[in-house]
């Protein structure tokens, strides 16, 4: 899933004090489920935003809506009354939710990021979520035993650890697993080591964001 | 003749080198790197110019390695792919070797977190082997990483690279070599030895691979200046493992600086009777002053001339 993290509520605050009438808009995929952007989290930050007006005397108008996916046309069209109604929307989607929105919605509607998106990652354990895949476009998981140095080794080294892995841990936080050392071990519990002795060559960064924005077309569907 | 270093030519010769070690100013001021060279002159067959270590902002080690062709000493300029990606990388490997650089070590680099810049985006467009595979390809083939264009002229460099034997996975040290080892690189340099044994296991790794015999290594040492910075480094430094016998020595020490040059003087002696090390290389961070001693100590003095 897209992992995301509320922005700090002072921020959020900055961003969206000027605006009469708000809409607070929730996402019921991914950060829904990485518990930052549903329908809970949608409630929860209203209420902070009113108590804070309260407190300061000031006046806004909060509306809370929860779609189940702001990126998908289908999802944000009934919405389109809401969204038109107030003065800015405070998307509590990923950065593609923020924008799709706006691109549904019109040039005129203000659309704000309540979120930090963060990484494509997994879910842990309660309240831990950690990176896993980087989208470079290019999978190469079938030669590292199925983990990614690309989203897991802080210099995205391709052929084995470098000299600052101890004890299973990376030299640029020791609480974070040294993936080569990972690798290292899955494929030794295969009996798989011969496959670290290839040397895999410089990668092309063409498919990864380097190549600007990419798009997917597939003939097959198109209407 | 690959390059025409002097390294190259004292490695070839079967002569036992010693590489020293410089680390540019935080600015521009030359007159630093003179004094610091002035220290290794004749002491050191080659001297390593390091490319923004730990990624602190320093002299770039293309301009510090032209300063020093100027004094007349040679220059193994490091490279690391951490600032540059390959079209960076190739056009600096021009203009070094324009300016007369003759020995090259291809690194990955410190991350940018331990710098002065940790704010940084960090580029890894290609990692160390990956860039010892694109020197290789500019020297022996003529041509750019993975493409047909000529390139216009010689590129002749001495490949180098480091390897660390402390790190982990421990078995897979010796792979990493041998990757090198397959991807083009001439000479090694090791990160600095203070557990011998384990060391010597390594070696033996090296040995029964025949990775002795086609790759130059050179034992990389340091000399500790005090208790202090031996258990600092033993606790901070990843990738580096200093026994408690080493540190016991240095914080009983009277004379602690004595003290670690005569400890680095016996390891010199040890890592000489090793099968398969061709020399060492002396990091004396910013004591280069004491490099003169410890190569006489050692019995490294005077080079050969060759």
């Amino acid at each position: 899933m897209i992992v995301g993290e509320r922005k700090p509520l002072e921020e959020i605050k900055a961003m969206v004090e000027s605006y009469k009438r708000l809409l607070i808009l929730g996402c019921g995929t991914c950060v829904s489920v990485c518990m930052a952007g549903g329908e809970k989290e949608v409630e929860v930050l209203a209420s902070q935003l009113r108590m804070l007006h309260e407190k300061e005397e000031k006046k806004q108008e909060i509306e809370e809506a929860t779609i189940q996916r702001q990126c998908d046309r289908e999802y944000i069209e009934p919405c389109l009354e809401k969204i038109h109604k107030a003065d800015a929307v405070l998307s509590m989607a990923c950065g593609v939710g923020v924008q799709f929105v706006a691109e549904v919605a019109g040039e005129n509607a203000i659309v704000l990021p309540a979120l930090n998106t963060e990484f494509y990652g997994a879910n842990l354990g309660a309240g831990i979520w950690a990176e896993r895949c980087a989208g470079c476009g290019r999978c190469i998981l079938h030669l590292t035993g199925g983990i990614c140095p690309v989203a897991r080794c802080a210099k995205r080294l391709f052929n084995g650890p470098c000299g600052g892995s101890q004890r299973g841990t990376c030299e640029v936080n020791p609480e974070t697993d040294c993936a080569w050392q990972l690798i290292y071990d899955r494929l030794k519990a295969r009996g798989q080591l011969e496959v670290l002795e290839e040397i895999i060559p410089a990668k092309s960064w063409k498919p990864s964001l380097s190549g600007g924005p990419r798009k997917v077309v597939r003939e097959d569907l198109l209407l | 003749m690959k390059s025409g270093s002097n390294l190259e030519k004292i490695l070839g010769k079967g002569e036992f080198a010693v590489t020293g070690e410089l680390g540019p100013p935080k600015g521009n001021a030359a007159e630093v790197i003179k004094k610091k060279a002035e220290h290794l002159r004749g002491k050191v067959d080659a001297v390593n110019v390091t490319d923004n270590q730990t990624s602190i902002v320093r002299m770039s080690s293309i301009a510090t390695s032209a300063i020093l062709i100027q004094m007349g000493l040679e220059p193994v300029m490091q490279m690391v792919t951490r600032d540059r990606n390959r079209i960076a990388i190739q056009s600096d490997i021009f203009g070094a070797t324009a300016l007369g650089i003759k020995n090259m070590l291809c690194l990955s680099g410190d991350h940018q977190n331990f710098g002065n810049q940790k704010d940084a985006a960090n580029v890894f467009d290609i990692d160390s082997i990956q860039l010892i595979q694109c020197v290789k390809t500019m020297r022996d083939e003529g041509t750019l990483l993975g493409g047909e264009e000529k390139v216009e002229g010689e590129i002749k460099l001495f490949i180098g690279a480091a390897a660390n034997p402390f790190a982990d996975p421990f078995e897979f040290r010796v792979v990493r070599l041998a990757k090198k080892a397959r991807a083009g690189v001439d000479f090694i340099q090791t990160q600095c030895i203070y557990d011998m044994d384990r060391f010597k296991e390594w070696m033996r790794m090296v040995r029964d691979r025949g990775l002795h015999e086609k790759v130059h290594i050179l034992a990389g040492v340091t000399p500790l200046k005090s208790g202090g910075m031996a258990r600092y480094m033993a606790k901070n430094v990843a990738g580096i493992i200093i026994p408690d016998a080493i540190i016991e020595r240095m914080v009983k020490a009277k004379e602690p600086a004595q003290e670690g040059i005569k400890i680095c003087v016996e390891q010199i002696h040890q890592l000489r009777e090793i099968e398969g090390v061709h020399g060492i290389h002396l990091m004396a961070i910013e004591w280069e002053e004491k490099v003169r001693e410890i190569a006489e100590g050692a019995g490294l003095l005077p080079r050969p001339k060759v």
